[in-house]
Parts: structure tokens; C-alpha cells; sequence
């Protein structure tokens, strides 16, 4: 409906060079495609039975429990959950980027590349972190160190991890700042990141992640901090980007439409657990826990009949101060039953791909998934 | 809102004895008349908010921030009407100049009859009861060192003077409007969620039973499913007292749902005026088309197959902005014309504003 639909994109990259003609997204059949390829190689990451609490004076959270998950060679996991359902913390424990104490990572394993993550020494992570796995956080100006210029942070993982000289590290960084799209970029090396946009400055979070060529992209809500127009030119960039580099990529956000754009499959936290995994399109026509079916609910939408009121989910997220015995959604889930608040449910595989953590899931013929 | 400017009380300026007829009246208008031929509630008329920056040793006067340049529109009364734009357009600072938390530099702003930017401190004075505002951060509006009902009760101290008895119960009966439990009234906010802190904000304007209520992003800080709680909140407080919103907000899909009309705002101007179904369904500037093609749909298969406008570059900075049309450097229809000339405010249709100079020109093609 919209006119002139494609005439922003074509102007917009001024690194068209790199990618030669970059095709319109085919959306669920590349993914579908992908996600087959998928079942049959090896996960990049395995995470099992991922257990982190944070310890206080006061009180003990259990901010994630028992979280288990995979990812493929070139797929985008979405993780979606409100603030406080252990997604970031999450991510973070897989890299021990928590401050300890107060965290503490009770259990868990995080097989990549065919080495625990969780075992690994100090050293042999630093040497992971940045180069094998890139990290693009939430708040691009707390990220970036105000006193050195975008080219020396920039320069510095290229240096540290694949040992280029100065002048080779300073070409690829230009290379880099061109491919996620910002213009004259070997004369921006210089600048510092006060004098960079907000979006611009999570372009260059996103270069940097990518400056080792990673194998697995963590992005902790990269574009929340942002207008929804350079929201736009972001997510356009990581699009081409994936067509390009192929690298794996956990996208963390709360914005369900942004998921439903870019993701493969979703991953679905509430309460420190994970309780719905799906395939992007089976999540949003069929999704099976209530909670996502909730969630999805209460969502306004652009288009169809406008309403005065919404779908809201009752009462509050959890509090997290005891290990969950029961379904942490059960206080605000609308088909509880007695089962609900005296055991915790497992996630069930159904078909499809499709896993819920719910009881009702066991009626209907859903087998424990591991 | 209240801390306003403290002028010694006189019997003459006490709100109680005018307060009550009038919201009676505010009802029955706001009930009564057609949306067609609404009765207008404040009028802005060219207002302007430039704020002067200062550098050098001297900190002489180098430059002017022009974070509102020259508005014009009316809310009428009951009705919502949304203000979007992304960050820095002026859409907050516009809010703020309307309940003149800051002054305008030109322009008027008229209330009940009055020209709030050049009225006097204290008939402002007697004017803030009529017109509240709720605050995009729930944690940093609220004194933590106040109770609940101390904390919703301060406007009621302030402007009008009521027996202990009669104060407990108008706290009480705010509490239990807002949906919160009245025997919290005692306790800190610290001790409540955010949305339920946003709760006691929207109790606190409600005080004085105003007419219009400045929402400044009131949900941007809470959490989707707790987002949808207090805007059916708001809506049903609407209904309940008959009130009038001025909706800021950043969230275009929250605003279709709750607005009447919505006014697109970039870079210190209005860009498109028009009623919420029209403006999502046939937007007429470039910018809304645009701003609407960036928001992300939560359905896997639109957002495939979807075209999106992508505007290169960003906001150019409101202390430059560019001659003719401010949108004319990330405009994808830009034209010759655009850059040399300021396109008018132009009325297409009823209740479509736009300015643009070729907005609905082609509009057999969309």
C-alpha cells in the first residue's frame, strides 16, 4: 500500500558495493529452508539446565531456572519475555559478564564448539568472548568508552584477537563502519562516539561485534534505545548482514513485531524459564502456551478493527524469591488447574518443532522434551 | 504541578465553590455533543518554544534550539487526541508548554477563555486545577519520602481545603478509581510495581477532578502486558469523568487504539493532523507514511512480505534545520520545491491537515 516502497532502501546503503544486489527478504521460506538445513548439523551453542541467582543481604532471586536452548549454524533465535524473566541474564551467564557476587551460576552447560563454555578458565573465555561470539548491548552510549575514538575501539578486537598490524586493523575497521552503513566511514574512524547518533552508535556496537567474524551474534535488545525509523535502518542492516556473513544470532527483545520480522524460531521466558519454543510463523498463528497466547493478545496492532480497550493479562510477573515449584504463570493464567500450582511443568515437544511448558500440553499427547 | 508558583491564599482565588458546577458541566458536554461540532477545549495557535544555547567563555548567546516552531491545532472536549514523533521532535516540550511548565517564546495557548502563555502566576494559579499532567516515569514523579495518600493529596492541599475526614476520603475514593488497594495508602512508593506507581501518578492528577490531562508517554516505561492495564485504565477513566487527553507518545500502535485524532510531530512542526482511523489507514505526509512502514508488525507473515520505507540518515538537529520543508533531507518524494520553500499548513478534507506541498496530489495513485 505503501508508494515509493524500495526507493529509501536503494539510496539508504551506501555499501551496496559489498553486498552487490541485495534481495528483498523471502521471509518464511528462507527461514523454513535455514531451520531444516538446521536439524541435521550441529548446534553453534547448546545451553542445558542454566541455573543463576543472585544472592543479596536480603534475599536470594532466582533469575534464571533451568534454561535449556539451541541454536543453528545461521539462524536468528529470538528471545522474547518482559523485563525481568531472565533473558539478558540468561546470555550473560553464558559469558560470565555477571558481576560475581551478587550472581552466581549454579549449574548449567553451554556446549560451543565442542568445548563447555561454563568450564572454560578466565582466559580461555576472554579469548571466546569478541571473537568467536560477538555481544551488541542495549545502550550504545554506555557501551562505548567516551574517551577513545570509534577507530581505536573499533581496531582494538581485530588487534587483540587476530593480531593485525595498526594499519591493516585501521582498513578493516573502515571496512566494517561502511557495511553497517555509515557514510564516509574511513573519516569517521577519528571521531569520537559523543559525536555519533544514537543509531549510528549502535551501528558501530554492531561492527564491532562483527569485527572477528564471528560464529554466534548476541544482541541484548539492540534497537529498543532507538526511534522506530532508525530502528528500521538497523534491522534492515542485520538482514542483509545474515544473507551475507551467515553467522548465528540471539536477538533479546520485548517487541514482539521486531521478532516476527527477523527471527527463524522463538524462544519464549517468563519467570526464569523458558515456556514456549516455536518456529517464528507457528509461534504467532499457533501459539500453544498461555501465556504467548496472552501476550500476543494484549498487542495493538497497525492494521484490522481499532478497539477501545485491550486484552490485559491480570495481576503481576513474578517475584522470583523462591525456586519455582510451581508454573511460575500459574497466579495469571486463565486455564489453571490444581496441577499448576504444585509442580512445575517440563517443556513438551509437539509437532512441528513446537515446545510449551505447560500441563495441558501432556493431554494432549505432548512428549518431555529433554 | 504543584509546584507551582505559591501566592498567598485569598478567599477569592480558593477553587472549591467554582470547582464543582463546572465539572458537572465539562459531563454533560462531553456526553452530549457530536464529535462532529465539538466544543473546543484549548486552542494553540503558532506557539513556539526556542530554547537559546549559550557557549564561549562569556557564555554569550551562540544559538537557539527550536524545539517547537510554530504550532497550531485544538483538542475538544472528551476527546483523546495523540501526539507521535520520535525522540527530540518537541512532542514533550510541546506538552510542557500547553500546562506552561515552560514558556513559550510566541504563540497562545487558550483555556477556559484565557491565553494561558501570557497569563499572570497567579490566575495560571487558579487555572492548574483544570489541567494535570501524567508523567513518563512513575519512579522519579513520585517524592519517595511521601506517602500514597500524602503524595495524592498534595494537589488537594494545595488548591482546596478540606477536613482531615473529607481529604481520607477523596484519597481513598482516587485510590480505588485508579484500581489500587486503598489500604496501601500508608505505604512508599518504592513499595509498589511500576505500573502500579503509575497508578498513584494518574490518582494524583485526578485530584482536582481536572478537565484536561497532558499524558506525557505514560506507558514507555512499563512492561507490554502491564502497558495494556493502564491504558484501559486511562480509557475507562475517560468515560468515567467525562475527561480530555492530550496523549504523547512515541508507540504509533497504542495511539491508534486510544486516539480520536493524532497529530504527527518532526522536528519542532506538525506534519499531518488527522482523525486516527484516516491517518493509519491513508496517511498523507511522507514522514507518517514512513514512520508507519517502520513499525514492526507482530505477525511473521506481513512483515515478509511487507515494503517498508527506509529514511536514510537521522533527525537533523533542531538547532539547524533545514530551509524550506524541515523533512526535505530524508524525504524519499523530496522535490525541487521542497527545499526552497515551507509548505503551508493545508486542509484536505475534514479534519485533514498536512504540510506538505504535494500530500494528496496523487491521490488516485494510493
Amino acid at each position: 500500500m505503501w508508494r515509493g516502497d524500495r526507493v529509501g532502501v536503494a539510496a539508504q546503503s551506501p555499501s551496496d558495493k559489498l553486498g552487490g544486489s541485495v534481495k528483498p527478504r523471502k521471509g518464511a521460506s528462507v527461514a523454513k529452508v535455514k531451520a531444516s538445513v538446521g536439524e541435521e548439523t550441529q548446534p553453534v551453542l547448546k545451553v542445558s539446565n542454566l541455573r543463576t541467582v543472585f544472592r543479596t543481604r536480603e534475599a536470594t532471586i532466582h533469575a534464571v531456572n533451568g534454561v535449556g536452548f539451541e541454536v543453528r549454524p545461521g539462524e536468528l533465535l529470538g528471545v522474547v519475555g518482559e523485563s525481568g524473566s531472565g533473558k539478558s541474564v540468561t546470555m550473560m551467564s553464558l559469558l560470565k559478564l555477571l558481576p560475581t557476587p551478587p550472581a552466581e551460576v549454579l549449574s548449567g552447560s553451554a556446549m560451543f564448539g565442542g568445548e563447555d563454555l561454563m568450564q572454560l578458565s578466565p582466559d580461555a573465555l576472554r579469548a571466546v568472548r569478541g571473537r568467536d561470539i560477538g555481544f551488541v548491548f542495549q545502550d550504545p552510549m554506555t557501551s562505548l568508552n567516551p574517551v577513545l575514538t570509534i577507530g581505536y575501539q573499533l581496531t582494538e578486537p581485530l588487534r587483540l584477537h587476530l593480531g593485525m598490524s595498526k594499519s591493516r586493523a585501521r582498513k578493516r575497521a573502515a571496512e566494517l563502519l561502511a557495511t553497517v552503513g555509515i557514510p564516509s566511514a574511513e573519516a569517521r574512524l577519528d571521531d569520537y562516539p559523543h559525536q555519533f547518533s544514537g543509531g549510528m552508535r549502535q551501528r558501530v556496537m554492531i561492527a564491532m561485534a562483527l569485527s572477528c567474524d564471528p560464529k554466534l551474534l548476541i544482541a541484548d535488545e539492540p534497537t529498543t534505545a532507538l526511534d522506530v525509523t532508525i530502528q528500521a535502518q538497523i534491522l534492515e542492516i542485520v538482514r542483509k548482514l545474515r544473507q551475507e556473513l551467515g553467522m548465528a544470532i540471539i536477538w533479546i527483545t520485548h517487541d514482539l513485531g521486531v521478532i516476527a520480522g527477523i527471527a527463524d524460531r522463538v524462544m519464549v521466558m517468563y519467570g526464569g524459564q523458558v515456556v514456549e519454543e516455536a518456529p517464528v510463523g507457528e509461534l504467532f498463528a499457533n501459539p500453544k502456551h498461555p501465556y504467548t497466547r496472552a501476550l500476543l493478545e494484549t498487542l495493538p496492532n497497525l492494521k484490522g478493527k481499532r478497539s477501545g480497550k485491550l486484552r490485559t493479562i491480570a495481576g503481576q510477573p513474578p517475584h522470583l524469591l523462591q525456586e519455582p515449584r510451581s508454573c511460575p504463570f500459574a497466579p495469571r493464567c486463565p486455564s489453571v488447574h490444581e496441577r499448576c500450582r504444585i509442580e512445575n511443568p517440563p517443556l513438551f515437544a509437539l509437532a512441528g518443532g513446537h515446545k510449551s511448558g505447560c500441563w495441558l500440553e501432556e493431554k494432549t499427547g505432548g512428549r518431555r522434551a529433554a | 504541578m504543584t509546584a507551582a508558583v505559591r501566592v498567598p491564599r485569598t478567599g477569592s482565588q480558593r477553587a472549591p465553590g467554582r470547582r464543582q458546577p463546572k465539572t458537572g458541566g465539562t459531563k454533560v458536554a462531553a456526553a452530549e455533543v457530536s464529535p462532529a461540532n465539538q466544543e473546543i477545549l484549548l486552542r494553540v495557535d503558532g506557539l513556539k518554544v526556542h530554547f537559546p544555547i549559550y557557549s564561549g567563555l562569556l557564555r554569550r548567546q551562540t544559538g537557539l534550539i527550536k524545539a517547537v516552531d510554530g504550532v497550531s491545532f485544538d483538542i475538544r472536549y472528551g476527546e483523546t487526541l495523540g501526539l507521535v514523533g520520535e525522540s527530540g521532535c518537541g512532542k514533550s516540550t510541546l506538552g510542557r508548554a500547553i500546562l506552561r511548565l515552560v514558556d513559550p517564546t510566541a504563540g497562545s495557548v487558550t483555556f477556559g477563555g484565557k491565553d494561558i502563555a501570557s497569563l499572570p502566576a497567579w490566575e495560571l494559579r487558579e487555572l492548574r486545577p483544570r489541567m494535570q499532567m501524567i508523567f513518563q516515569d512513575p519512579q522519579a514523579c513520585l517524592n519517595p519520602r511521601m506517602t500514597v495518600s500524602s503524595i495524592i493529596a498534595e494537589p488537594l492541599d494545595e488548591h482546596l481545603e478540606l477536613s482531615a475526614a473529607e481529604r481520607q476520603r477523596r484519597v481513598r475514593e482516587l485510590m480505588e478509581a485508579v484500581g489500587l488497594n486503598p489500604s496501601f495508602a500508608s505505604r512508599y512508593p518504592h513499595e509498589f510495581s511500576g505500573g502500579q506507581r503509575q497508578r498513584i501518578g494518574i490518582a494524583r492528577a485526578l485530584a482536582l477532578n481536572p478537565d484536561l490531562l497532558v499524558c506525557d508517554e505514560p506507558i514507555a516505561a512499563l512492561d507490554v502486558s502491564i502497558q495494556a492495564q493502564v491504558m484501559n485504565l486511562l480509557a475507562d477513566l475517560q468515560e468515567q469523568f467525562g475527561l480530555t487527553y492530550l496523549f504523547i507518545s512515541h508507540d504509533l500502535s497504542m495511539v491508534r487504539h486510544f486516539t480520536d485524532r493524532v497529530a504527527v510531530m518532526y522536528l519542532g512542526k506538525i506534519a499531518e493532523l488527522a482523525p486516527a482511523d484516516q491517518i493509519y489507514s491513508a496517511p498523507l505526509h511522507p514522514y507518517t507514511k514512513a514512520l508507519l512502514s517502520a513499525v514492526p508488525v507482530p505477525d511473521p507473515k506481513l512483515e515478509a512480505n511487507r515494503k517498508r520505507i527506509i529514511l536514510t540518515g537521522d533527525v537533523p538537529s533542531p538547532a539547524n534545520p533545514p530551509a524550506g520543508c524541515n523533512f526535505c533531507t530524508r524525504c524519499p518524494e523530496v522535490k525541487e520545491k521542497c527545499f526552497a520553500l515551507e509548505p503551508e499548513w493545508r486542509n484536505l478534507g475534514p479534519d485533514r491537515l498536512v504540510a506538505c506541498h504535494f500530500a494528496g496530489n496523487e491521490k488516485s495513485s494510493t
